[in-house]
């Protein structure tokens, strides 16, 4: 049957094939080099939504948030030069945390290439070290398959950011237009196969460990396989601890799960890492802010690695079995495998650790005794409020190591936090991505009054959209994180952590977005509740603490069971 | 321990792809010592070859990140005594030190080199053989004056019967064949 194809500019085959590939939501600033598409797009302004953010940076956040929260991809669009070099930092952040991004940037014509024309940056040059994959369409012609390769290399494997630096004179050419998804590239392999030989290995490592440990990453929630971890630790009783991007994969009150991995983590995960003898990691890659010293770590436990990625195996821990693959699928696989055990005894330690940490650590930061307002009861409050069904987004810093310590979670996709880049600016921006992936949630931000100030403008962008997110700056009048590494480590020389902030709750009133400040914990309940209550947007602003810090702390490249629970303690 | 490694990678021939390998190396901070990239024996797919002197387990971690690119179809690395290899170089030197003397023929003579060309002014000698035999015949006609003097990047070979991206290609097959089938369970 002759196929039917139509004729179409090159823009509306980029707009056509978005909505082919399941498209309702696009992040994006105009500019010369992408106007055939953002006029394009004025046609189909109904089926396809479009956000405009205030920076690109703030479009490639939001787009990371909404990929994050909805598990589809995000896509943002940006003209060519400055446009899309202000996506860099989104990009890179979306490589590090294996965020599925579609990014399409305008590009001078064709002809102009290389002539230092108008608006010409080398884009995909600049983006190929932080991409999964890019590239140029110089032609009308290559746009559907350029944009149906684009979503499944983003999606598949270890997911990631793609960039398509489409010319102008493509964007204005006619072409034939039809639609086929891409589902196979011969030099790519999305999946692997694990064989039987190792899941037997990987098997009887488990059924015969005596102090099994367990780490979970955020593979868990990139395959979705929230509810096979949650079988295959009840079957085996093995106790499991989150990655900062891990969290909310497994609901925090899990009776076996007992806390987050890393420099901020929990007591008993890092100390016990060093004290297991078989480790199991799910979809994590042994990041530096996990392991510490890596001379030093779980030397003395059988590894068993189950990864989709396969330069990620031995990169930083050796393993003794490696299992590639989707984690949903292993995990399957491996529950047969496994018989049904209890570790009493070695929960228990997790158990007397956590007493520990509570007793130095979690009480005082709860019901501190000082008057001053600390991060951590102003993210418990809100979790408790909003019954821990909240979506939690962050920016960088102890914001967000306090809320990653201090939420509760009970559903997976809850958690959206820069975290190899390590992005500060990335929590407004991502909260407004978050609210348009997930709009019949709460989604909640915590942030500094550092980092709001890098991508501040983007309150234009919730006033605009009446986007109800209900922002929460932890002011502590320090770039506190920085602030808290000088008090430790710099002598405290607290060279340009100072920072002025301008009247946050003013700000956000000249926007239009409701606001309020509170000093006091008698004020924080009732403060927050409004916040709460409100239909829009919202942002409180809650005074800090000056000089509180985030402890427990695996001071950088010390080991794990190293971990100091305050500061003064002589460990 | 540092050694002479020979990585071989094949991908599709799309543009770009080069410097995508190169910055892996830029990014660890390791020099590339040689690199040569040409149409494999498989139509369509190329081959590079890539000279380090690196660690073993850097270079496996470049090798797995090479092959991590999407256009990348696999990638491999040998030791320098798994290959066999060749590099080829050409010397200029003035005509009129070719014709005073008897020297520089004993020396295309003694290392095998052949002459390609001869001016008046000029005559462009041709050596193949490894890096320590075409530098020994470049020391040995330093004294008459190389006008001009280049070195090829390292063409290599596995001393293994069969080619390994065959067979790579063969599991691959065998792979997706495997995966659809669970796709239509």
């Amino acid at each position: 049957m002759e196929e039917e194809r139509i004729e179409i500019t090159g823009s509306e085959a980029i707009i056509r094939s978005l909505i082919e590939e399941g498209v309702d939501t696009i992040f994006g600033y105009p500019g010369g080099a992408i106007m055939p598409v953002y006029d394009a797009l004025y046609d189909y302004r109904h089926k396809l939504k479009h956000v405009l953010t205030r920076h690109e940076q703030g479009a490639v956040h939001a787009a990371q948030g909404y990929a994050r929260v909805s598990g589809k991809v995000g896509v943002c669009i940006a003209t060519s030069g400055p446009g899309a070099t202000n996506l860099i930092t989104g990009i890179a952040d979306a490589l590090m945390d294996s965020t599925p991004l579609v990014c399409i940037t305008g590009q001078v014509v064709s002809g102009l290439l290389g002539t230092d024309a108008f608006q010409e940056s080398d884009v995909v040059g600049i983006t190929m070290p932080v991409t999964k994959w890019n590239y140029q369409i110089t032609n009308a012609e290559e746009i559907p398959e350029a944009i149906a390769k684009a979503f499944y290399i983003a999606s598949s494997g270890r997911p990631g950011p793609v960039v398509l630096d489409l010319t102008k004179d493509a964007q204005f050419a006619k072409m034939k237009y039809s639609y086929t998804k891409c589902s196979n590239i011969r030099s790519y392999v999305d999946d692997y196969r694990t064989d039987k030989k190792s899941l037997r290995e990987a098997a009887d490592l488990i059924n015969n460990a005596r102090k099994p440990f367990l780490l979970y990453g955020q593979g868990i929630v990139l395959s979705g396989a929230e509810n096979e971890l949650a079988h295959f630790i009840e079957k085996t009783g093995i106790p499991a601890a989150g990655t900062l991007l891990g969290l909310s994969a497994l609901p925090t009150d899990h009776p076996l799960n007992v806390g987050m991995l890393g420099m901020h983590g929990n007591y008993g995960p890092n100390i016990k890492t060093n004290e297991c003898d078989v480790l199991i990691a799910i979809g994590m890659r042994f990041d530096d802010r996990v392991t510490g010293s890596i001379k030093t770590y779980a030397r003395q436990a059988k590894v068993i690695h189950i990864e989709i990625d396969p330069s990620e195996i031995d990169k930083n821990i050796k393993t003794d079995v490696a299992l590639l693959g989707d984690a949903k699928w292993i995990l399957r696989l491996l529950i047969r495998l496994v018989e049904e055990q209890k570790h009493p005894e070695w929960l228990k330690e997790f158990q007397l650790a956590i007493e520990i940490e509570k007793e130095k650590v979690i009480d005082k930061e709860l019901n501190p005794k000082k008057p001053g307002l600390t991060m951590a009861e102003v993210v418990r409050k809100v979790s408790d409020l909003t019954n821990n069904n909240a979506v939690v987004v962050t920016d960088v810093g102890q914001n967000q190591m306090f809320a990653a310590r201090y939420s509760k979670f009970i559903n997976t996709r809850s958690w959206v936090t820069s975290g190899g880049l390590g992005t500060m600016g990335f929590g407004l921006p991502a909260s407004i991505g978050a609210k348009f992936g997930a709009p019949d949630r709460e989604v909640v931000l915590f942030c500094g009054d550092g980092g709001i100030q890098m991508t501040v403008q983007e309150l234009g962008t919730i006033a605009q959209e009446k986007l109800p997110v209900k922002i929460v700056v932890l002011n502590n009048r320090f770039l506190g994180m920085v602030r808290q590494w000088q008090e430790l480590f710099f002598d405290r020389r607290y060279s340009f952590t100072e920072i002025i902030s301008p009247d946050f709750v003013k700000l956000a009133g000249a926007y239009g977005i409701e606001g309020c400040a509170v000093q006091k914990r008698e004020e924080l309940d009732s403060a927050l509740k409004n916040m709460l209550k409100s239909d829009g947007p919202y942002l409180l602003e809650v005074m800090i603490e000056k000089e509180d810090n985030v402890f427990p702390m695996v001071p950088a490249g010390a080991s794990v069971s190293d971990i100091i629970l305050t500061a003064n303690e002589d460990n | 321990m540092k050694q002479e490694y020979i990585i071989t990678a094949y991908s599709e021939n799309h543009i770009g792809l080069l410097n995508r390998i190169t910055i892996i190396f830029t990014r660890r901070k390791v020099n590339i010592e040689s690199l040569t990239v040409s149409e494999s024996a498989l139509k369509g797919i190329s081959k590079f070859t890539i000279v380090v002197n690196e660690e073993e387990e850097k270079v496996i971690n470049i090798v797995k990140q090479i092959e991590k690119h999407i256009e990348v179809l696999k990638a491999f690395y040998y030791t320098n005594d798994e290959m066999i290899f060749q590099e080829i170089a050409l010397y200029k030197v003035p005509t009129e030190a070719l014709m005073k003397s008897d020297q520089i023929e004993k020396l295309i003579r003694q290392y095998n080199a052949r002459i390609l060309e001869i001016t008046h002014e000029y005559t462009v000698i041709e050596k193949t053989g490894h890096k320590e035999e075409t530098q020994e015949l470049f020391d040995g006609l330093y004294q008459f004056g190389v006008l001009q003097f280049v070195r090829s990047g390292r063409v290599a070979i596995t001393r293994s019967p069969i080619e390994r991206l065959s067979e790579f290609l063969k599991e691959r097959d065998t792979l997706f064949e495997k995966m659809e089938a669970i796709k239509m369970l």
